[in-house]
This record gives structure tokens, C-alpha cells and sequence, in this order.
């Protein structure tokens, strides 16, 4: 019987660390099969006219990304604009303002807001958001990177307040103490001392919101308007990274050079989100040191 | 140096008020937007009947059974798997390079867009392992994206068991293993539970991980195995609302609607478990 109890014991503690394991083997995996595909693309296309193309027009055989970066950057730009101040304004007042009833409230409303699918801020964004954008500015069409981006920001400012209150709330008493009681007033205290103070962590916050941004792809497929072009403004109809890879994966042939510039384009993606989540996960940690 | 008068201080203040007020307007619009269209276009046989003229008619009953069988296929897979690996890495990982690369392949795996989820599930799952475009795919696919959140959970509502609930099961006599089984697991419990239903609602209402590892456009019957096709609410909406002409507002409205109450659902009760169990503590 104990040594059941003890071969057990032994058994699960590798059975554990073989799951542990497996983790990095995951990871390695998915690296190794977007990369070993989108390496491929490189045998029948240069890279120079990849990165530095204007032009992606799948039937031409053009494959520049470019116009996918700009198209990303714009959505980007409009769903931060959006998303930072209003994110980081209303974590101050969960974290500073509320009564504890409001906070459970506000934390749960906030929940709800990041647990709505992708593909329902995409419906809303078409028939409901793209109608009044269009007369609006005078558009031909209301399908835009501004559309894109408002329903984005919708998305990352539940990710930003969660974070950007975790560490206003994480913040010794103390300081907020020696700023009352030199006189400052609460608004002062709170521009002077506790968002300073608090600054790693939400600026974690606001990098992982970069992330769910860049990363999303049924509301940007459904309502940027799906054109890979040179946008100058966010008033123009966008295609961008993620958005091109669901829109044509579809339909494109296995194994020829367009399959091949998808999984192309998803190495840009797993770089973009590599790098956001190292400096995310660096400011948390300098975050949790203070 | 950033110093105010007490009357714009006090503007400053309910500044911060309207904004917040701004920020959360939206959620109940869309909420309302989505209940006062949804309502009135659900009936019986629109949750129990099968699509028909080309998906312009009939009900949305094999998009909800696919999104159960995917939903079930998720959990079987990340649950046990995540919260084995947070097991692993609070009792048993030391501080040393390999358990920093596991939390560096975890906080990665966090980040990844959910279309890469996609492509790697396509690369790996349907193509390379054959099982071409099923629910097991497409289950191992959103598996896999659940993971970082079910291990993240774990972590930390292991983390916040006491030592001493460990120290007084070990001097009992028990193993470690028991002493995981029969007081930590069942302590850390709520918290674990919280994180697994948040991160199987956000599963459920995935479309681009599944596009193209395990619906099909349209399928007018059920599956019957786990190498099946099917049909899934969120990519069902997609379809309808982008690809099939003059598609009638009612259906629209109605698929909308079952989405958004399954994973909203899911997540008040998640929200419930946690805020139950915080005022008990």
C-alpha cells in the first residue's frame, strides 16, 4: 500500500513535468509550422519585393505587404487614439473614485465587454456603425480603417482598464498618503504621483491591448472594407495582416506561392506579437519589482 | 509639476466620470441593439430546425450543436492539460532555465493572434496529421489557444493557497500528489473554474481559428463522429451577414442573439464564481 502511494507519487511527478514540457514543445511547433511554410514563399518570390511592394493583388501574382502593414497601421492608430486615454481614464475612476459596489459593477460590465465574439463587433461595426460613418464624412462606402478601428477600440479597452487598474490598485498606500497630506488635491495626486508610479503596468496594459488589436481578424475581415491599398487616411477602405490571411486562405490553392505568402504574412504577425508580448511581460514584471 | 485651482480639479474629476461613463455606454447599446432585434426572431423552430433555401429560411440548429461538440472537444482538451501544466509549474518547477522558458512559451502563446492559431491547426491538424477539416481539429486547435489562460488561471489560484494548508496534508503523512488531489486542487477550485469557463466562452465565440480547421459553409445534417464537419454559430454568422445575398434581418438578428447569450452567459457566470467566492474569503 505505501509503496503504491509512493510509485504513484513518483509516476506523477514526471507525468507532470513531461506536460510541463510539452508546453515548449507547442509553442515550438506552431513556430515551426508557420515558419517552414512561409520560408517556402521565399523559393519562387524575393524578399525585397515582399517587404517592399506596394502591391498585393493575388491574381497578378503581387505579393507586397506594404499596403497590409498600412492597412494594420491605421486600424491600429484609431482603436489606440480610442482605446489608451478612455482606457486608462476610466480605470483611475474604478480604481480611485468607485465605491466598492460600483467596482464589482464596473468590473463585471467590463468583463462582459471582452467576453463579446469578435465576429458580433464585426455585424454591429456593418449594419449598424458603417451606415452613420458613411454620411458622416461623404463616403462611397462606410467600410473604413476608422470602422475597423472604433469597434477595435471596443475590444482593447477592457484589456487596458483590467491591467491599468490592476496596478493603480497594486500601488502602496503610502504614496497616495504623503501626496494628500502635502496638500495636493486628489486629481493632483493622481497625475502626479499614482500614474507615474503606476506607469510599467499600464503601459503593459496599453502593449497587450496593441496586441488584441493587431491580432484580431473577423471584425477587420468584416467591416475595413477588405482593400489592399496605400491608404493616406483612415477614411479610406484597408485590408489588413490578419484580414488578408482569413479572407483568401479559403480559397487558395495548397501548396502554390499564394498559400505560401499566407503563412508568410502570419511569421510577420508571430514576430509583431512576440516582440509586444516581451516588452509587455518586461514593464509587469518591472511593474510587480516596484 | 502638474498643479490645479479646487474648481478645475473638480472638473478634472467629473471629466474622468463622463469618460468612464463613455467607455461603457457602448456595451449596453450593443447589448440592447442585440436583445431588441434577437428577441422577436426567436422562435422553436428557429432553434430546432435545420437551415434551409440557401440558409435564407428555416433555424440554426446544426450551427448550435457544431458550437457544443467544438465547445465539449475544447475542454476535454486544454482543461486537463492546463491545469496539470499550472500544477507542474507552482508544486513542482524550480526557479531554473527551463521552467523560465515554460512562462516565456506560456505568456507567448497568450499573445498569438487567433488567425495564426488557425494557420498553425490548418498546417498541423488537417494537412499534416491528415484529420482534414473535422471537430477533432478543430477542438485540438482551440485547445491549444485556451491553454495560456486555464494555466494562467491555475497558477495563480494556486499561488494563493496558504503554505500551511500544504504543510499540515505533507505532515500528515499524505504524498504530495494527495496533498495536490485532496486539499489543494479542491481549495484553489473556484478560482481554476473562473478562468476555465472564461476562456471556453471566448473559445466558443471564435470564428477565425476554426475557419479553416473545422466548419463547413453549409451542412444540412448533424455530425455524427469527431471526424465530422460541422457548422458553428459565430462562423454561421460570418457567413450569413457577409457571403449569402438578400439574407433576411430576422435570421440575422436571431443567430446574433443565441451567440451573444451563450458567451455572455458563460461569462456571468464566471463573473458569479469569482465574486461569490471573494466575499466568502
Amino acid at each position: 500500500m505505501q509503496c503504491i502511494r509512493k510509485f504513484k507519487d513518483g509516476v506523477m511527478k514526471h507525468l507532470l513535468f513531461g506536460i510541463g514540457v510539452s508546453n515548449i514543445i507547442i509553442i515550438f511547433l506552431i513556430f515551426l509550422f508557420i515558419l517552414s511554410n512561409g520560408i517556402k514563399f521565399f523559393n519562387s518570390y524575393s524578399v525585397t519585393d515582399f517587404i517592399f511592394g506596394k502591391k498585393w493583388i493575388s491574381l497578378s501574382e503581387l505579393y507586397g505587404l506594404l499596403p497590409l502593414l498600412v492597412g494594420s497601421f491605421w486600424v491600429v492608430i484609431v482603436a489606440l487614439l480610442i482605446a489608451v486615454p478612455i482606457g486608462i481614464l476610466t480605470a483611475i475612476y474604478i480604481a480611485e473614485y468607485a465605491s466598492p459596489k460600483v467596482k464589482t459593477f464596473m468590473k463585471i460590465i467590463i468583463e462582459t465587454m471582452s467576453a463579446i465574439p469578435s465576429v458580433v463587433l464585426g455585424f454591429i461595426g456593418l449594419y449598424v456603425l458603417s451606415g452613420p460613418i458613411k454620411e458622416m464624412f461623404n463616403l462611397t462606402s462606410g467600410l473604413t480603417a476608422l470602422t475597423g478601428g472604433i469597434m477595435l477600440a471596443f475590444m482593447a479597452i477592457p484589456t487596458i482598464v483590467s491591467i491599468a487598474d490592476d496596478s493603480l490598485e497594486a500601488l502602496d498606500k503610502s504614496y497616495k498618503e504623503a501626496s494628500l497630506a502635502l496638500g495636493a488635491n486628489s486629481v493632483e495626486t493622481i497625475f502626479n504621483v499614482l500614474l507615474p508610479a503606476a506607469f510599467p503596468g499600464i503601459f503593459a496594459g496599453v502593449m497587450l491591448g496593441f496586441g488584441r488589436i493587431i491580432g484580431e481578424t473577423l471584425t477587420v475581415l468584416m467591416i475595413t472594407g477588405n482593400s489592399p491599398i496605400l491608404a493616406t487616411s483612415p477614411l479610406s477602405p484597408v485590408r489588413t495582416l490578419t484580414a488578408t490571411i482569413a479572407a483568401e486562405m479559403g480559397e487558395v490553392v495548397q501548396g502554390s506561392t499564394h498559400y505560401y505568402a499566407l503563412f508568410t504574412i502570419g511569421i510577420v504577425l508571430f514576430i509583431i506579437s512576440f516582440i509586444t508580448n516581451c516588452i509587455a511581460e518586461k514593464f509587469i514584471q518591472k511593474a510587480r519589482e516596484l | 509639476m502638474f498643479i490645479l485651482k479646487k474648481s478645475k480639479a473638480k472638473f478634472l474629476e467629473n471629466l474622468i466620470k463622463i469618460i468612464t461613463l463613455i467607455s461603457v455606454i457602448p456595451i449596453f447599446l450593443i447589448i440592447g441593439y442585440i436583445l431588441y432585434t434577437g428577441i422577436p426572431a426567436i422562435s422553436w423552430s428557429f432553434l430546432t430546425e435545420m437551415p434551409s433555401d440557401g440558409m435564407r429560411a428555416g433555424g440554426i440548429f446544426p450551427a448550435i450543436v457544431g458550437t457544443l461538440w467544438l465547445t465539449l472537444g475544447t475542454i476535454i482538451i486544454s482543461v486537463p492539460f492546463g491545469v496539470l501544466t499550472g500544477v507542474y509549474l507552482v508544486e513542482y518547477a524550480k526557479d531554473n532555465l527551463l521552467t523560465r522558458i515554460i512562462n516565456l512559451t506560456i505568456i507567448n502563446l497568450a499573445g498569438i493572434p487567433s488567425i495564426i492559431y488557425g494557420l498553425f491547426g490548418m498546417a498541423l491538424f488537417v494537412i499534416f496529421l491528415n484529420f482534414d477539416v473535422s471537430i477533432l481539429s478543430g477542438s485540438l486547435t482551440l485547445g491549444i489557444m485556451c491553454l495560456p489562460v486555464i494555466i494562467t488561471a491555475t497558477r495563480e489560484s494556486l499561488l494563493a493557497i496558504p503554505k500551511h494548508l500544504r504543510e499540515a496534508s505533507l505532515a500528515l503523512g499524505a504524498t504530495k500528489w494527495e496533498t495536490i488531489t485532496k486539499v489543494i486542487l479542491p481549495a484553489a477550485m473556484p478560482g481554476i473554474l473562473t478562468g476555465v469557463i472564461l476562456s471556453i466562452s471566448r473559445a466558443a465565440g471564435e470564428t477565425a481559428p476554426i475557419m479553416f480547421t473545422a466548419v463547413a459553409f453549409y451542412l444540412p445534417f448533424l455530425p455524427l463522429t469527431y471526424w465530422d464537419q460541422v457548422m458553428a454559430l459565430p462562423y454561421h454568422l460570418y457567413v450569413i451577414s457577409t457571403q449569402v445575398p438578400n439574407m433576411p434581418a430576422a435570421y440575422m438578428s436571431g443567430t446574433l442573439f443565441v451567440l451573444v447569450v451563450i458567451t455572455i452567459s458563460f461569462n456571468l457566470l464566471g463573473a458569479f464564481i469569482r465574486y461569490r467566492f471573494n466575499s466568502q474569503k
